[in-house]
């Protein structure tokens, strides 16, 4: 290495996170896994250098995890700590499903927003650090002074920090370094990790693939010399196995995945209002719902959205709305609009922490038990939750599928450790039965009525405009078979049953969960969401200690799904786990009497009368399989 | 709102519809209601139109004049308070097909949903609405609405309300992408049927207030202007309404008003004493959204299908053959 390396220290009190070479060239080192986080000022094209990476690794056939760090505002000032912009990847031999629980690999622009990682907790101890050293030298003496400082301060805490003038050694290759660089470490990183150059070429092409020759030769050169640097300059080189997909796979984050999701499910209007983190989604399917004859209304508020959307399944074919938290509260009186007039609407909801404005770019599994008992009265709707980026996709599909065959709202929960997270899953082959049918014209015999409620399903046979002799008015009030206003308690009661009913139709036709892990043990972790992986590999990681632990995941939360009775029964203890507090049984105040169970335990424990524990986390950050590790564990000592 | 040439074509062979085809139930509303002209109105205006049951639908929200779509043998779709205009251009977003009209009270328009009102005025997708202006909450009895008059004893302001009345009028003309504005008062039947039809024939948001008379609540707010005719102002022109023989006899009081003239428009508008009756704004040449964002327009498994694939090919890691298990 050359003058840029800090040299390692000698007295490493602090164990490596990743084997360290020494000065003379050594053999590629195989990892098993490694997380590496770019992070940077927003604007210096971090996120674009991490997804890029995330890419390349899953053409080499990695499993891989992206997770975008996102700052709170939209300009946060240089170099701050809580500016850190950028993206987490997880690399690993095979199929990676969440985001780890330490760094092992960071490349920071500036030394603040990587204070802001290492505050957080976020780095492995001993981890490696490419850090730009242009500060070093700064004409503002407070600026170098804080570099200066922030560099002992890392090194005294053992991580092994490599200091790189990124900005300096791009300056040959393009005008504007603070730009460009992003693709010199994606280079250095290609290298660093044994890539095959000629898929980070190919990676960079698509990436600036609406960019100009002169931008794409120019960030291919970055690519070049950032591989070159690692090459002459590092002593170490790391490999992850891979297996090459034999399948074609996509890419994608959670809200690119739903918006073609909304595309492959025939879908053909979606009205929404922005609101983080499902704005993206929306983003997406404007720029290409068009393209297939669909059309992204944005209203003037959620209420507009919803009740839009209710107007165009009502005519149509079955619409669309997302929305996040704030949003889809201020649907609520629409969806029971929807409920009492049995409308098929599918609405996605991508949740952030709440209440209120919360924490917009946070993630939270808060609106399970909105989702579920919302709106007002006795409003039964499906709800499910998508858990990896590839359910994201099929969950649209399932949900419109079923919202017009039972005529019901169906809510898609999402979260946005999900939408910002990219996972490469299987292309997904396109089928027709995916899409809606068009829509029924034909006269409606006579004789037949609106709300034909069947006594065993509750279903109904929809009428929609424009079929002859099929006219009659639907209404928000209680209403009886022809679509009349009813008086007549009696009648409403039926409508009631009649509407409760569907769900149990639904539940029929459900499997039961899987159950990862042994069919019995000690314990039972039950998840929902995007919280899946984590869960999973702490599950993997716990029964390689040998403890008795297994999961499951709950892809429908209204109906649940049959069968969950019978594995809760199999295990001695049953733990929810979930992004969503839950009080703690420690604290003073908390006993029996008074305890708030997490959402998903409250729901779990009222139908099956069973005494499920819970535990919950509400950081923001997706939890860490790490974490529940510990929690397994404490269970079950 | 204009016709497309097949329904055209179809109605030619097909039968006239009677009244009665259009009529639904026996309308819940108190006697001496003015919603009942709106409807007879209306009903009047289909059978002349002849137009076909299944290709109209009545979207409404909540109010006394929310009821009106249970009143028409059609498709209607009474909503939520405040909400029939966003459930209305849901409609004709997904079936430019279809005939649409809006019923909506001066509460659900211009209090509960003033957001939507002003964004559909925007949007000016191709449908009717009539504003029921009753100047008070009626289902809800007796509460005061924004165009209440002030002063207005109501039983949430019994000491008399605090604020001027709004106009919805004024309010509308003053949107932009404004395309149709006529109003009508509910003892006028002939004038009611005049303004909806021109509003029925306008493509793009026709709005169409109609001064109703809520004899349950104020039952004499509008008597002096039943009283005296000079209190009424018929507004005539080529491009407006032409009124009959027998109105010319009662209304003296009528003035020449050309609908594309916008200025002068606002400023009968902001009359209510002589109350003006008849179009008072129109401009063919607004684009509708529908239109915009080529609604309806047909959808073949194919597009969706070529669509897709090309949106997952930009996102598709292929396997490359040569290189499949290279590494360890
Ligand atoms: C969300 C909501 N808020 C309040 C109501 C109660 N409500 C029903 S109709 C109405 C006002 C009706 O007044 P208007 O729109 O002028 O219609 P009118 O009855 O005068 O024809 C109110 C406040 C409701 N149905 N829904
Ligand atoms: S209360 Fe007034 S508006 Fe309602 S039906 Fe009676 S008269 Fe008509
Ligand atoms: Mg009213």
């Amino acid at each position: 290495m050359n003058e840029t390396l800090a040299p390692v220290r000698e007295d490493e009190t602090v164990e490596p996170s990743l084997p360290r070479g020494s000065l003379a060239k050594t053999a590629v080192t195989v990892l098993d896994e490694c997380v590496v986080e770019i992070i940077s000022d927003s604007g210096e094209g971090a996120q674009r250098c991490g997804q890029s990476l995330g890419a390349i690794a899953a053409r080499m056939g990695n499993g891989v995890w992206t997770v975008e760090i996102i700052p709170a505002e939209i300009q946060p000032p240089a170099r701050s700590v809580a500016g850190a912009s950028g993206n987490r990847i997880r690399l690993g031999a095979s199929r990676i499903a969440n985001g780890g629980d330490g760094v092992d690999v960071v490349v920071a622009f500036n030394e603040q927003v990587l204070l802001g990682r290492v505050r957080a907790g976020e780095l492995k101890p001993g981890c490696t650090i490419f850090l730009e050293s242009m500060w070093r030298t700064h004409g503002d003496a407070r600026i170098a002074a804080a570099y200066r400082e922030t560099y002992e301060e890392l090194v005294e805490r053992g991580y092994l920090v490599v200091e790189v003038p990124f900005e300096r050694l791009c300056k040959p290759v393009v005008p504007d370094p603070r730009r460009g660089k992003n693709m010199f470490v994606l280079g250095l990183l290609c290298s660093l990790f044994s890539f095959d150059l000629k898929l980070a070429r190919e990676q960079v092409r698509l990436t600036f693939r609406k960019k100009s020759d002169t931008v794409v030769r120019a960030n291919l050169a970055l690519l070049e010399a950032g591989a070159a640097w690692a090459e002459d300059n590092l002593d170490v080189k790391y490999r992850i196995p891979a297996v090459r997909a034999t399948e074609p796979q996509i890419v994608v984050n959670g809200n690119t995945s739903l918006a073609l999701g909304v595309l492959a499910s025939g879908m053909e209007i979606c009205a929404m209002y922005p609101i983080t983190p499902a704005t993206s989604a929306s983003h997406y399917l404007s720029e290409v719902f068009e393209r297939v004859g669909g059309i992204v209304h944005q209203a003037e508020d959620e209420i507009a959205a919803c009740t839009f959307a209710i107007g165009a399944s009502y005519a149509g074919k079955c619409a669309v709305t997302i929305t996040s938290g704030p949003g889809y509260s201020l649907k609520q009186e629409a969806i029971g609009l929807a409920v009492m007039c049995e409308i098929p609407l599918v609405v996605i909801n991508v949740q952030r922490g709440g209440p209120s404005t919360g924490q917009p770019t946070k993630g939270e599994q808060g609106d399970l038990l909105t989702a579920i008992y919302g709106s007002h009265g006795d409003a039964p709707k499906v709800v499910m939750a998508a858990s990896t980026i590839e359910d994201c996709f099929y969950s649209v599909i399932t949900a419109r599928k079923i919202a017009e065959a039972f005529n019901m709202v169906v809510v898609v929960l999402s979260d946005s450790n999900l939408a910002t997270s990219q996972q490469p899953f299987p292309r997904p082959k396109f089928d027709e039965a995916w899409l809606a049918p068009p829509i029924d014209q034909s006269p409606v015999p006579f004789g037949t009525k609106p709300y034909d409620w069947n006594p065993d399903t509750g279903l109904i046979r929809r009428i929609v405009p424009g079929q002859p002799n099929g006219m009659h008015t639907i209404t928000g009030l209680a209403h009886d078979r022809d679509s009349r206003v009813a008086y007549d308690p009696v009648i409403n009661q039926e409508a009631i049953r009649a509407r409760s009913l569907k769900l149990a139709a639904l539940q029929k036709t459900l499997k039961a969960p899987p159950v990862f892990g042994d069919p019995e043990g000690d314990l039972l972790i039950v998840g929902w969401g995007s919280t899946r992986g984590a869960i999973e590999e702490a599950v993997t990681r716990a029964r390689a200690e040998g403890l008795k632990v297994s999961s499951t995941h709950l892809h429908f939360l209204q109906p649940l799904q049959p069968g969950i009775r019978e594995i809760m029964q199999r295990f001695g203890k049953v733990l929810c786990v979930e992004a969503n507090w839950c009080d703690r049984p420690e604290d003073r105040l908390i006993d029996e009497n008074n305890r708030r169970f997490s959402a998903l335990a409250m729901m779990l424990r009222s139908r099956f009368l069973v005494d499920i524990d819970c535990w919950g986390e509400v950081m923001g950050q997706p939890i860490k399989p790490a974490t529940i590790h510990d929690v397994i564990r404490a269970r079950l000592a | 709102m204009s016709m497309p040439m097949h329904d055209c074509l179809i109605r030619m062979v097909e039968d006239d519809h009677p009244l009665e085809d259009y009529q639904s139930g026996i309308p819940r509303w108190c006697s001496g209601c003015g919603d009942n002209a709106v409807l007879a109105a209306v009903q009047r205006l289909c059978r002349d139109e002849n137009l076909r049951p299944e290709k109209l639908a009545f979207v409404s929200g909540i109010g006394c004049a929310s009821r009106f779509p249970h009143y028409m043998r059609t498709y209607g779709f009474h909503g939520i308070h405040g909400r029939a205009l966003p459930i209305a251009e849901g409609v004709k977003m997904a079936r430019p097909d279809l005939h649409v009209f809006v019923n909506t009270g001066d509460g659900d328009c211009c209090s509960i949903g003033a957001a939507h009102w002003l964004h559909a005025i925007r949007y000016n997708m191709n449908m009717t609405v009539v504003l029921h202006d009753n100047h008070v909450y009626g289902l809800t009895k007796k509460q005061v609405s924004p165009t209440s008059p002030k002063g207005l004893r109501s039983n949430t302001t019994p000491h008399g309300s605090y604020l001027d009345a709004m106009n919805p009028l004024t309010v509308t003309l003053g949107v932009t992408n404004v395309s149709f504005v006529a109003q009508a008062v509910d003892w006028i039947p002939e004038a009611v049927y005049a303004v909806i039809r021109a509003a029925y024939h306008h493509k793009g948001f026709s709005f169409v207030r109609i001064i109703q008379r809520c004899p349950e609540f104020l039952p004499t707010m509008w008597e002096p202007w039943l009283r005296d005719p000079e209190k009424t102002l018929l507004l005539e022109h080529e491009d407006g309404i032409a009124y009959s023989a027998g109105l010319q006899r009662i209304y003296k009081n009528r003035q020449a008003h050309d609908p594309s003239d916008i200025h002068r428009a606002r400023e009968i508008a902001s009359s209510i004493d002589p109350v003006p009756v008849g179009i008072l704004y129109r401009d063919e040449s607004v684009p509708c959204y529908e239109d915009v964002r080529e609604a309806g327009k047909p959808r073949p498994i194919e597009m969706v299908k070529s669509g897709l694939e090309a949106e997952l090919d930009k996102f598709t890691v292929w396997p490359d053959a040569d290189e499949t298990g290279r590494t360890a």
